[in-house]
């Protein structure tokens, strides 16, 4: 299906859908997330049975803070949704799609372990790229990038994020 | 019968040239440079390839840039039978107590060659994630810069310590 | 270990036989292989359970090699972006490069001009072959077949050559750049690929006679490591994996990007979904890139013009030029800016230090790299620098089906499993 018939074919389920770039993005509650998911899988017309990527954003000053945007692709009919929700900054909770997807394991535990997005029904929710003690979730936009001054020809550099530079 | 020795043409030695020519044929030398001439000759690396300077390091070890030449295409893996660690890529701070374990479970005399600008540095990688710089970790005797190094920038750098290795006084 | 001899060896908590039944106690035995080890495909960790020689269960523990690149992307420009991406997955650097190009571009709404598009599905396409040969030396390596290894880096030192003409790098280029490619081909760039092409074929020929019916090899890849359909695609796995699982999908061919449409190629499928196919696909796989490779360097030769976008809010705009000493920059562009335009300095100052300013959206740009699927989902607000740059790493979701691969087998058939599934530490960990 093209961009355009696939939005208009979502209009009639979903409330909000955008289409940006070729792209098209079905903005859902938290809550709704696993049965979105289940349903465009489901759908025939659709057949969305890939889910390509689970990916989180952090914007300090946005509500919510945290967005998750889910990829799917289908393989029968060669086309792609992108299925986004928020999560809020305070106690930021989502239930997991692992049980519908089992790809979306080691991809919330990534997104748990540098965002710090918990999430509900996952069989196996702990950290998986950084050391199991570290504290602190990286990739969040309060955190600083970490680094060393670097000493170069009498002169001392500090680290990418501490530089001043536009 | 005589032999005749006429004037203008050797066809003999010297006193001066037979005595040079016993201290060719006999290598008379001190120990210390016999166990480093012997050591530099047969080291061998310790698989410890992390990232792309590890393809590299395969690549200098297969067969156009050939490690062999110098005794050294046997990549050990186990840290018990090799004496050269080349830590090829970024060590991450959850590699960096598996880097130092392994360094320690190598017997002495033992040498470590930093590859790549992430080992030696931290590369362009100044973040969270890296070890900036091996040797703060572990005793470093060559560093090799290159993101990669090339093969040949990696033989380079182990023919500096083999001639360190040749040169260094081993026994105290 | 008779009775008879007055001596019993205890296991880890006491007794040989059981009080109970009297029947020999058996435990399983927990056994780390890994992070530093020959044969897993660089710095994975895999916590096996073992009884005897069978793997009972298999979990892969990974971030050993976590780099913080995508952290890294937010404090750089989206240029710099480039030279961060093309280092996660290392052994395709030009993919990374190509699916980070591409989505910025979709951001800017731009096209790379048609040379450079050229020249890019050229170098990804030789990228391919470059890692597959690398996938071969070290599955092959871990097998035990140490002359595979070196056969294969032979080739793929033919392949790095051209690379190396091309971009100046054997590896991790950052040669395809937002709004097109860096350089142009240079004047013996056709030469040295019309040479690979000619010698590569043979070669594969090679592979194939020693591997394709040698017993052993046949011996220890069929029926290992199988992975269906079904369960393929519910764990995300895509690439040769899903290819020789009977699932014909292949992003150049399903969703084209960057010219593949316009391309003759076939997609080689399987149906057995052990690692027998799998090595049958990414063959077969290496040829049709050779393929693709012809055809793009037949249109090179008829495709004239700039292989960068012209726009100078959005083109790098240095050119650089092979000179006495190497490559570096155009003796002809630097008297431009210095001399002859203020603008076309200024323009060259404020790409340089500041960079494209893209407009402010989301964006999920894939592309078929040699282990499946790679996407970026690249995030901007706007500015200078990237908000968000999200890798989906193939090798990273591709993992995951290593425990269902590997589990009830024998730990060498675990070891050929992870062969064939061709993980790259670097893209799963990044």
């Amino acid at each position: 299906m093209s961009p355009e018939d696939l939005a208009e074919a979502l209009q009639g389920r979903f409330a909000d859908v955008g289409l940006a770039r070729g792209e098209v993005t079905v903005l859902v509650e938290a809550g709704a997330v696993p049965e979105t998911l289940l349903w465009l899988r489901q759908h025939p017309d659709l057949a969305f049975d890939l889910l390509a990527c689970v990916s989180a954003t952090d914007g300090p000053g946005a509500d919510p803070r945290f967005w998750l945007t889910y990829e799917m692709r289908s393989m029968q009919h060669h086309h792609r949704v992108r299925v986004k929700t928020g999560a809020s900054g305070t106690d930021p909770r989502l239930p997991s799609v692992a049980p519908v997807f089992p790809t979306a394991d080691w991809q919330e535990r990534e997104i748990y372990d540098l965002y710090g997005v918990v999430f509900e029904g996952h069989p196996n929710l702990h950290r998986i790229l950084l050391p199991e003690d570290w504290e602190g979730h990286p990739l969040r936009k309060d955190e600083e990038l970490g680094g060393v001054p670097t000493w170069y020809v009498g002169a001392r550099v500090p680290p990418v994020d501490q530089r001043g530079m536009a | 019968m005589p032999v005749e020795r006429i004037e203008g043409m050797h066809l003999g030695r010297s006193p001066e040239e037979i005595e040079e020519e016993v201290r060719r044929g006999v290598l008379t030398t001190s120990l210390d440079r016999a166990v480093g001439w012997a050591r530099k000759q047969s080291m061998w690396p310790a698989t410890f390839g992390l990232a792309c300077c590890a393809i590299e390091m395969m690549s200098a070890g297969a067969g156009r840039y050939d490690l062999s030449r110098w005794g050294m295409e046997l990549f050990r893996a186990s840290p018990r039978q090799a004496d050269l660690m080349i830590v090829a890529g970024r060590v991450s701070q959850k590699m960096a107590p598996v880097l130092r374990r392994i360094y320690d479970q190598m017997p002495e005399p033992k040498w470590v060659i930093s590859m790549g600008v992430c080992a030696s540095a931290g590369g362009m990688f100044t973040n969270y994630a890296i070890v900036q710089g091996v040797d703060t970790i572990v005793p470093v005797d060559v560093y090799v810069p290159g993101c990669p190094p090339k093969p040949e920038m990696l033989m380079h750098g182990i023919l500096t310590l083999q001639r360190k290795v040749r040169t260094e006084v081993p026994f105290r | 270990m008779s009775a008879a001899d007055g001596r019993e060896m205890r296991g880890a908590s006491g007794a040989l036989r059981d009080a109970a039944t009297g029947e020999l106690r058996q435990e399983t035995m927990i056994i780390n292989m890994g992070p530093q080890h020959p044969s897993t495909h660089g710095v994975l960790r895999l916590l096996l359970e073992l009884d005897g020689e069978t793997v009972v269960s298999c979990e892969p523990i990974i971030g050993y090699l976590h780099t913080g690149i995508e952290k890294n992307t937010e404090y750089r420009t989206w240029q710099q972006g480039v030279t961060f991406v093309t280092r996660a997955d290392y052994l395709s650097p030009f993919f990374n490069e190509l699916g980070y190009c591409l989505g910025v571009e979709r951001l800017l709404g731009i096209e790379a001009p048609e040379r450079a598009q050229i020249i890019r599905v050229l170098v990804c396409e030789l990228n391919r072959i470059a890692s597959h040969l690398v996938w071969l030396a070290t599955g092959g390596l871990e097998l035990g077949a140490v002359s595979v290894m070196l056969y294969a880096f032979r080739e793929r030192e033919i392949i790095l050559d051209v690379f190396e003409a091309i971009t100046g790098l054997r590896m991790n280029h950052a040669y395809i750049r937002i709004g097109g490619v860096v350089m142009d081909m240079p004047q013996e760039g056709p030469g040295k690929i019309r040479n690979l092409l000619r010698v590569l074929p043979g070669r594969f020929d090679e592979y194939e006679t020693l591997l394709d019916d040698n017993p052993i090899w046949r011996e220890r890849n069929e029926g290992v490591g199988v992975l269906g359909a079904e369960q393929a695609l519910a764990l995300g796995v895509t690439g040769p994996c899903l290819r020789a699982a009977g699932v014909p999908a292949d992003l150049r061919k399903d969703i084209p990007y960057g010219g593949y449409e316009t391309y003759d190629f076939d997609v080689p499928v399987q149906t057995a979904g052990d690692a027998y196919a799998r090595y049958r696909v990414r063959m077969a796989e290496m040829r049709e890139s050779l393929k693709i490779v012809r055809q793009a360097l037949e249109r090179l030769e008829h495709t004239p013009g700039p292989v960068m976008v012209q726009d100078p809010k959005v083109g790098w705009p240095s050119r650089l030029s092979v000179g006495p000493d190497g490559i570096g920059n155009d003796p002809d562009y630097l008297r431009h800016i210095m001399e002859e335009s203020m603008e076309a300095l200024i323009h060259h100052f404020k790409m340089v230090t500041q960079g494209v300013a893209v407009p402010a959206g989301e964006v999920y740009s894939a592309v078929e790299s040699p282990r499946g699927e790679l996407g970026f989902h690249i995030v901007s607000d706007g500015g200078h620098r990237p908000y968000r740059v999200k890798i989906r790493d193939p090798s990273f979701v591709n993992l995951q089906a290593l425990p269902l691969m590997a589990e009830g087998y024998l730990v060498a058939d675990l070891i050929a499993s992870n062969a064939s599934l061709d993980p790259v530490m670097g893209g799963v960990d990044r």
